[in-house]
């Protein structure tokens, strides 16, 4: 059992935890991620690490709901445990194992969307403590989905908000900020690490390929068990079939097919649906869906 | 009674199981199994013995049974086998000591397998536990993995008086007879937790979610925690794919993801919230046992199912027990038959494959006669599912990640047969992980060989 010692909710369906895990909090690094069970009948969920503390021996998770899952995941209080947190799984970003002094004469852009600015926080965090300030681009449908920003702000070098809907800093989506810095201001980037909806990264992909701006997205596929033995999050890279658990989660961005990534996204959409759509009801739920014998 | 031929086992209907998850085979009862006991002539120079991977001792145990003394008969397979009540139900036997029995040469072999299944299960429903290590030397020992190999290998050492802990990746113990072989199969709260008891009463600790080569690795159990030596028993891997087109449609999965959501995670129980796709016409690619599990598993959620085969069905690896199985409970076999493509509609979802005809040629390598495509032979077949069950490649997580442990070219890792040894002091391997996919009492019988190779080390340290 792993002990939650902080639940805190950040946005509407946005939750942040802090769990006890010492053997994943002594070993992970900036990249990688962790599976969550909450108990008996629940998903296995991968979730991207968000912070982690070596000596207090913690994970910090963020996670939005999507699923039955993550939805009786989201009840979970300071106190509660999950019953099972693997990790830490994948590889860590390939920055970590760079020689620092070569590092440091790179300049890096992130690009965070939505609950991707949790995975993208630890970079920056990871960079700053070892002296590297780099350039952030956080994007948000509006400004209450804002996530993480005074952490951001503490770690990033320059930060520029932008939110769908204008209801906070600036207007637009993160390829416009992009344009911006690139284009307009003529700031140049050696590498751009993007993280955030499949969407987004596609589109922050065809962009900075147009660009030649070299960029790493972390993918979220699919998963069952994250050890490289089941084959669900397979994707296609540089036409090359990789595992995002055991060869990922991240890649070039450049050479993924997000076209079929996010077909095979949508796999189990519809059966996710209805697996909600038990449990709300609970008790009550006597179909309509014609496919759980509810009706009968 | 005809002393040629084996007592029948009673099963389920095929009819009635192919809707249920419940096990096939009911195994005999004490009446029957006293008979077929009697069958054996109990050789002075027992051959079966030398056909069992674990070197139970048949004649032995067989002879108790015709005189009605279970608790000895459990005895005398204890001293060999830690897993008696999977092996009884998922050995090949007529491969094994089965093709050994020298009943056999005329009219049909002894039923040991079923023998042994029935010695376990008496056991377990009269609350007979093995017997206790005597004396604790208080060595620590760790074991990777909770399969069957490492589960034998802990079990064996346990008994030695070691301090023995497993770890495990999954959330669950018992590797492959918890994720990969089905409950009609092999009941997993009745049969497979039970033997997880047990080696767990003889001490064993175990410690599920932990990734060796990631959470922590062979070196820091070493060196910080004070293990003094390890075994490795991480199993198969990866799954293989074909390499055609349209492999990444939606609705195509590797058979360890299909079984591992059925099994595992219990996807088929509405209760359990993981999803799981139910196809309504599903392909399997390849014939081993792997490929029937996901076959008859599909067919019990409601699919209409086919085996898609390359070869005829005189090659097909699976048991014959379990071919029998499939095609009694109404499964298609496609012999002679290799997909080619996998056509997918514009969505991206399975609507089809695209397969050739075969013959059987020349024999090639392995001594199969190697399947040639038939000229102008391609058809298409309707399907909204696929499952390749084509076997596994090893997962290099933990050889990549130890210093000094030496894989070979298939990234398997290089051990001693005789006793597990590794390239690495200390270091012992066994199962699938040395192996490449194999079977539950192959693994076994290199967990055994491994604890036997450990304590050899240990005595001499």
């Amino acid at each position: 059992m792993y002990r939650i010692l902080k639940a805190e909710m950040l946005a509407d369906n946005i939750y942040l935890m802090n769990v006890e895990a010492k053997r994943i909090a002594k070993t992970c690094l900036p990249g990688q991620f962790v599976i969550v069970k909450m108990d008996e009948k629940g998903e296995r969920i991968p979730l991207t690490i968000c912070d982690y503390d070596r000596e207090a021996g913690t994970i910090t998770i963020v996670f939005q709901t999507v699923g039955a899952s993550t939805e009786r995941m989201s009840t979970l209080k300071e106190g509660d445990t999950f019953r099972d947190f693997t990790g830490p799984l994948g590889q860590p970003s390939e920055f970590v194992n760079e020689e620092l002094n070569e590092l440091k004469k790179k300049k890096i852009l992130f690009v965070a969307g939505g609950v991707g600015t949790a995975p993208v926080y630890p970079q920056v965090k990871w960079l700053h403590e070892n002296g590297i300030n780099v350039d952030v681009i956080v994007g948000a449908k509006n400004k209450e989905l804002l996530i993480l920003e005074n952490e951001m702000r503490a770690v990033a070098g320059n930060l520029y908000i932008t939110t769908d809907d204008g209801s906070y800093i600036r207007k637009g989506m993160v390829t416009e900020v992009i344009k911006d810095l690139v284009q307009n201001q003529g700031l140049k980037y050696d590498i751009c690490i993007a993280i955030g909806p499949m969407i987004m990264m596609k589109f922050v992909c065809l962009l900075t390929k147009e660009l030649g701006l070299p960029t790493i997205v972390s993918m979220n596929p699919v998963m069952v068990d994250g050890t490289g033995m089941c084959g669900a999050c397979r994707l296609t890279v540089a036409g090359k079939t990789k595992f995002a658990c055991v060869d990922g989660p991240e890649f070039d961005g450049h050479a993924v097919n997000f076209d079929e990534a996010m077909k095979r996204q949508q796999l189990y959409k519809t059966d996710e649906g209805r697996a909600i759509l038990r449990h709300k009801e609970g008790d009550t739920h006597h179909g309509g869906c014609g496919n759980c014998g509810g009706d009968e | 009674m005809d002393v040629l031929k084996k007592i029948p086992v009673r099963e389920q209907d095929a009819k009635v199981r192919a809707c249920n998850f419940e096990e096939v085979c009911y195994g005999y009862n004490e009446e029957e199994a006293i008979a077929e006991a009697s069958r054996c002539i109990n050789c002075k120079n027992a051959k079966c013995i030398a056909g069992c991977p674990v070197a139970i001792d048949i004649p032995a145990f067989i002879y108790e049974v015709k005189e009605g003394n279970f608790e000895e008969a459990s005895k005398i397979i204890g001293k060999s086998s830690a897993l008696p009540a999977v092996c009884g139900r998922v050995c090949p036997q007529e491969s094994q000591c089965e093709q050994k029995c020298i009943r056999g040469i005329k009219g049909e072999a002894v039923s040991i397998g079923k023998l042994e299944r029935f010695v376990a299960d008496w056991a377990r429903s009269n609350g007979i536990k093995p017997e206790l290590p005597v004396n604790k030397n208080g060595k620590k020992v760790a074991v990777i993995g909770s399969g069957p190999a490492g589960l034998t290998c802990a079990g064996d050492l346990a008994k030695m008086g070691y301090d023995v802990t497993i770890f495990e990746a999954l959330h669950e113990t018992g590797g492959v007879l918890v994720y990969g072989i089905p409950e009609f199969r092999l009941p997993k709260s009745k049969v497979v937790q039970q033997e997880i008891d047990n080696v767990k009463y003889l001490g064993v600790k175990i410690e599920t979610n932990v990734v060796i080569g990631k959470s922590t690795t062979i070196d820091e159990l070493m060196k910080e925690e004070g293990y003094e030596a390890v075994f490795i028993g991480s199993g198969a891997g990866l799954p293989k794919f074909m390499g055609i087109p349209g492999e990444n449609a939606n609705g195509v999965f590797s058979a360890n993801e299909y079984l591992t959501r059925s099994n595992l995670m219990k996807a088929f129980d509405d209760t359990y919230d993981t999803p799981l796709m139910m196809g309504k016409k599903v392909a399997v690619v390849g014939g081993g046992n792997v490929a029937m599990d996901a076959a008859r598993t599909a067919l019990r959620l409601g699919a209409e199912v086919h085996i898609v085969y390359r070869r005829s069905e005189e090659e097909l690896p699976a048991r014959v027990e379990e071919v029998h199985h499939a095609m009694q409970e109404g499964i298609i076999f496609n012999l002679l038959t290799n997909p080619t493509e996998i056509l997918a509609d514009e969505n991206g979802w399975v609507r089809g494959m695209r397969c050739v005809e075969m013959e059987l040629g020349e024999p090639d390598a392995s001594g199969r006669r190697r399947p040639v495509v038939k000229e102008g032979s391609e058809f298409e077949i309707e399907l909204d599912m696929v499952i390749m069950s084509l076997g596994t490649s090893p997962n290099p997580l933990i050889s990549s990640t130890t210093e000094g442990l030496e894989a070979d070219k298939w990234k398997c890792i290089i051990a001693n047969e005789d006793n597990g040894k590794t390239t690495k002091e200390g270091v012992y391997a066994g199962g699938d992980a040395v192996t490449g996919a194999a079977t539950v009492i192959l693994a076994m019988g290199a967990g055994k060989a491994a604890a036997e190779g450990i304590n050899e080390y240990l005595t001499q340290k």
